[in-house]
């Protein structure tokens, strides 16, 4: 595996205000990454700075080993053989999808931009669409001849700005496991940036949170849910709540209505009080509990109800059960909690 | 670590430098009034403030109080009346309404003095019908007068308001109107409580811009002898032949200038707040009955036949009974020297707006954007005072250049810049860059940046990308732009008169001086050019423009 994308403590601004504090991430080739957060976080500004559009205050940005971006060094984007696809697509409105598609392959005989062309158009299977002009296509079919556009040079990184996020709920998903698939067929190694979760899980190997212009947490999808290094990337992923907890030994954490066995890895912890995440799907109904819960809400989702419960000293946890097991709000119900990752974080 | 130079910045401050020296030249002229005034060879400011200046400012805000007032009651009441009512012939005035935009005032100023003075056939005919015989046996109104200046003025400066005042009400949510409604206040009342004052800073914009046209003019009220700042400078620099007393009127002008600016801008500022957020309601206009129906048509009605029918009708008539005595080789170079200048200047100042407008979107800075607007000031500068600055500021070039090749080569270069087109044309580049600028501006708003990033990572460098993706998407706004100077060029008489070159005339210049010798007449084919290459920006804003807009709309 080679390292194609360094980012190195980057910092930019804007005006006065730093938006980007001291980034850094690797990708390797091949790798589908993702930055993840809410709006004004300042991942759209990483994406531009990667792309060259936006100026470094510090830091280094390294492709393929190749300084292209520091405060001294600035490589105009078109000379960085980059990919990008934009959340508006972007697409030129007064050519067609087979000039759009072939709008990156310059300085090439005719018949090898006719080949890649070709090719572009059946990855994303619009074969028949060539002639078309991009307001005559639907927007999961723009953003596919926007992704096209930006393979067919075959560039050393792509780039993609919130590409689907202007789709509709189904076929963003559908367009996200597509995308996954060509770029992995394909070999490309990505960057995506997005402030939904979903779109994120679908696509990426590997997802980095950012709140107020850092990286929270750079890890797989899994690991963010399981394991969130913050308190803020545990709310930001994934629903759940927190109930207050003491460390009473090195594997007991225990909190007001159980004692829960699990590896606490930092001693220094042991004797603190702290907040203990629990998922909803840690929780589970059990006649046999000695807990008893009652029900608040109950929201429909399908395949799964998604409760809010009240506990007796007034905290509240989400649980989520299968639909067919179906509780009234106002039911009194007893529940046990199984905790698989303990995730808790200190007390302020 | 692999150390690369790069100048990403280099090909950017060229298109950076381009919008400074524009942004210099820009404001030569204005500057070097200011130098001027302030160190005149002989001072005549205390004898202007003793005779005549008083005269001249007196005059001019009478001039532009009239005017306004003018221009206010027509554009607003019939503004109003075809965005909120409905009555016969409705649609159609909506567009008329439009059509006096086309006459230079002093084109119909000339064209009503012909009809209304003691010869003209008004005049004749009542005579002929009462019996009268000299002009002591009955009264009527002098046309040549203050009253008659504002009137014509008025007549066809309304548009600007008309225009302006449109647009603002129909964005007006519809709901504004019920809720005045439901809350018991007439129509008038709700008009006056809400309808105008959300449409006033849109109706100052209108109104500024129809004030600014008439200090400008100089074809009217000279002809009508009255003594406005405008001609005072043309006196002062011509007949006494002072042209630092020219810089100094020019002063009072620009502060008169200046207070329209603050206006049209303080108008633009609040505009901003006033539009609707939402979306776009479509407006149910109420239906007149009875009497009050035919009273809007005819309301409306007034302005498109006064300002448009009865001198077009004039204007054709002439034409055609003089083609003879007008068709001659001098007509034809007059025409050949405006369209060359216009055309000239039309697509200079394209370009120029193309690279102003493009280099603000490339940096994104203030920088660019003060520049930009610098340029965009000349629109306000009065012809004449223009003319002012740029024979300064030219001659002292053409000086220190003819000083350069005869102390160096031996020979003299003359007037070179100044005492060519070269001046009028420069004037018409300053006054109407902005109208350029308004228009590119606006197209290359509606191409998305993302555009941009998408051409540049695919490895097209700024000129490539403006170029390949983003002329063709603002080709219907820069030819807007070629099309509206190029009228505006046609039109324009103040520079003009001052800066032409000797011997050289155009369209404008011929009918000033065919005026001037009372033989309008004459005139007439000259002025029907002008009134008809006036009517296409008048089409172009009147139905919007270019299919290829719809066509370039992003869907998503």
């Amino acid at each position: 595996m080679t390292t194609v994308l360094t980012v190195q403590d980057i910092t930019c601004h804007y005006g006065e205000e730093k938006v980007v504090r001291d980034v850094s991430f690797e990708l390797e080739s091949g790798a589908l990454a993702c930055l993840l957060g809410p709006s004004g976080c300042g991942k759209t500004t990483v994406l531009r700075a990667i792309a060259g559009f936006q100026p470094l205050l510090f830091g280094k940005i390294e492709l393929h080993g190749r300084c292209i971006s520091s405060p001294a060094v600035m490589i105009a984007p078109e000379k960085r053989n980059l990919g990008m696809v934009f959340q508006d697509n972007a697409l030129f409105p007064h050519l067609t999808v087979e000039k759009n598609i072939a709008a990156g392959l310059h300085a090439r005989k005719p018949s090898e931009i006719r080949d890649a062309v070709g090719r572009m158009l059946h990855y994303v299977r619009l074969e028949r669409y060539s002639g078309r002009y991009p307001h005559e296509l639907s927007a999961g079919q723009q953003q596919r001849v926007a992704l096209a556009r930006a393979l067919a040079p075959n560039p050393r990184l792509l780039l993609m700005d919130e590409p689907f996020s202007n789709l509709d709920v189904e076929l963003r998903e559908r367009l996200g496991q597509e995308t996954r698939d060509l770029l992995k067929e394909t070999g490309t190694t990505c960057i995506m940036v997005t402030h939904d979760q979903q779109d994120a899980f679908t696509f990426s190997d590997v997802v980095g949170v950012m709140r107020d212009g850092n990286i929270c947490q750079w890890d797989t999808p899994y690991n963010l849910y399981h394991e969130p290094a913050t308190e803020f990337v545990a709310n930001f992923v994934g629903d759940g709540t927190f109930l207050d907890a003491e460390i009473t030994s090195s594997d007991r954490i225990k909190t007001d209505i159980a004692t829960h066995r699990g590896t606490i890895r930092n001693p220094e912890d042991i004797g603190k009080s702290v907040k203990l995440l629990i998922r909803p799907d840690d929780v589970v109904i059990d006649g046999d509990s000695e807990i008893p819960a009652r029900i608040v809400r109950r929201t429909f989702r399908g395949e799964n109800y998604l409760y809010t419960l009240a506990l007796a000293g007034g905290q509240t946890l989400l649980s989520l059960m299968p639909s067919h097991q179906n509780h009234e709000v106002g039911e009194d119900i007893r529940i046990r909690l199984e905790i698989e990752h303990l995730v808790y974080f200190r007390a302020t | 670590m692999e150390r690369i130079r790069v100048r990403l910045h280099y090909g950017a401050d060229v298109w950076q430098l381009s919008v400074a020296v524009a942004a210099v030249v820009a404001a030569l002229p204005v500057i070097t009034i200011l130098g001027l005034s302030f160190s005149p060879a002989e001072n005549i400011w205390p004898h202007l403030i003793e005779t005549a200046l008083p005269r001249y400012v007196g005059n001019t805000l009478i001039l532009v109080v009239g005017v306004g007032a003018a221009v206010f009651l027509t554009g607003v009441t019939t503004a109003y009346l075809v965005t909120t009512f409905e009555f016969p012939l409705r649609r159609q005035l909506e567009f008329l309404l439009l059509l006096p935009f086309a006459f230079p005032s002093y084109v119909i100023a000339y064209l009503y003095t012909d009809l209304l003075e003691f010869s003209g056939p008004v005049q004749g005919l009542l005579r002929h019908l009462f019996g009268w015989e000299l002009a002591r046996d009955y009264w009527f109104p002098e046309i040549r007068s203050m009253g008659g200046a504002i009137l014509l003025m008025g007549l066809v400066l309304y548009p600007y308001v008309y225009l302006m005042a449109r647009a603002s009400f129909l964005e007006q949510s519809p709901h504004y109107r019920d809720a005045c409604r439901l809350m018991g206040r007439s129509h008038f009342r709700t008009f006056l409580f809400v309808s105008l004052p959300v449409a006033r800073p849109a109706v100052a914009i209108g109104v500024a811009l129809a004030l600014m046209e008439t200090v400008n003019d100089i074809g009217t009220v000279e002809f009508f002898s009255i003594q406005t700042l405008s001609v005072g400078l043309f006196d002062v620099w011509l007949n006494m032949n002072n042209l630092g007393g020219a810089a100094q009127i020019s002063m009072v002008t620009l502060t008169f200038i200046l207070i329209l600016i603050g206006v049209e801008y303080s108008g633009r500022r609040k505009a901003r707040f006033y539009q609707s957020s939402g979306r776009f309601i479509p407006t149910e206009r109420v239906a007149l009955a009875g009497g009050f129906k035919w009273g809007a048509s005819l309301l409306c009605l007034l302005p498109v036949l006064f300002g448009f029918l009865v001198p077009m009708v004039v204007l054709v008539g002439n034409s055609v009974a003089y083609f003879d005595q007008s068709w001659t080789p001098a007509f034809r170079s007059y025409a050949a020297n405006s369209l060359f200048v216009s055309l000239t200047v039309a697509i200079c100042c394209t370009v120029l707006a193309v690279v102003i407008s493009y280099t603000k979107r490339l940096h994104r800075g203030n920088v660019p954007l003060a520049l930009s607007r610098l340029v965009s000031m000349g629109y306000a500068v009065p012809g004449s005072v223009l003319a002012v600055g740029i024979v300064v500021s030219l001659g002292w070039i053409d000086n220190s250049l003819d000083g350069f090749f005869r102390d160096r080569f031996g020979f003299s270069t003359g007037l070179l810049l100044s005492g060519s087109a070269f001046s009028i044309i420069l004037a018409y580049v300053i006054r109407f860059m902005a109208i350029s600028i308004g228009n590119v501006d606006s197209s290359f708003s509606k191409v998305s940046t993302s555009i941009d990033m998408a051409s540049r990572t695919l490895g097209y460098a700024p000129f490539k990308t403006l170029r390949l993706y983003h002329l063709p998407l603002i080709k219907g706004g820069a030819l807007t732009a070629v099309l509206i100077v190029f009228v505006d060029c046609m039109k324009e008489l103040p520079a003009t008169l001052l800066l032409r070159p000797f011997n050289f005339e155009t369209l404008a210049t011929h009918i000033y001086q065919a005026a001037s010798d009372e033989q309008i007449e004459r005139a007439a084919l000259g002025a029907l050019f002008i009134v008809l290459a006036g009517l296409i920006p008048v089409i172009l804003i009147s139905r919007t423009i270019s299919s290829s807009r719809q066509l370039f709309q992003r869907s998503g």
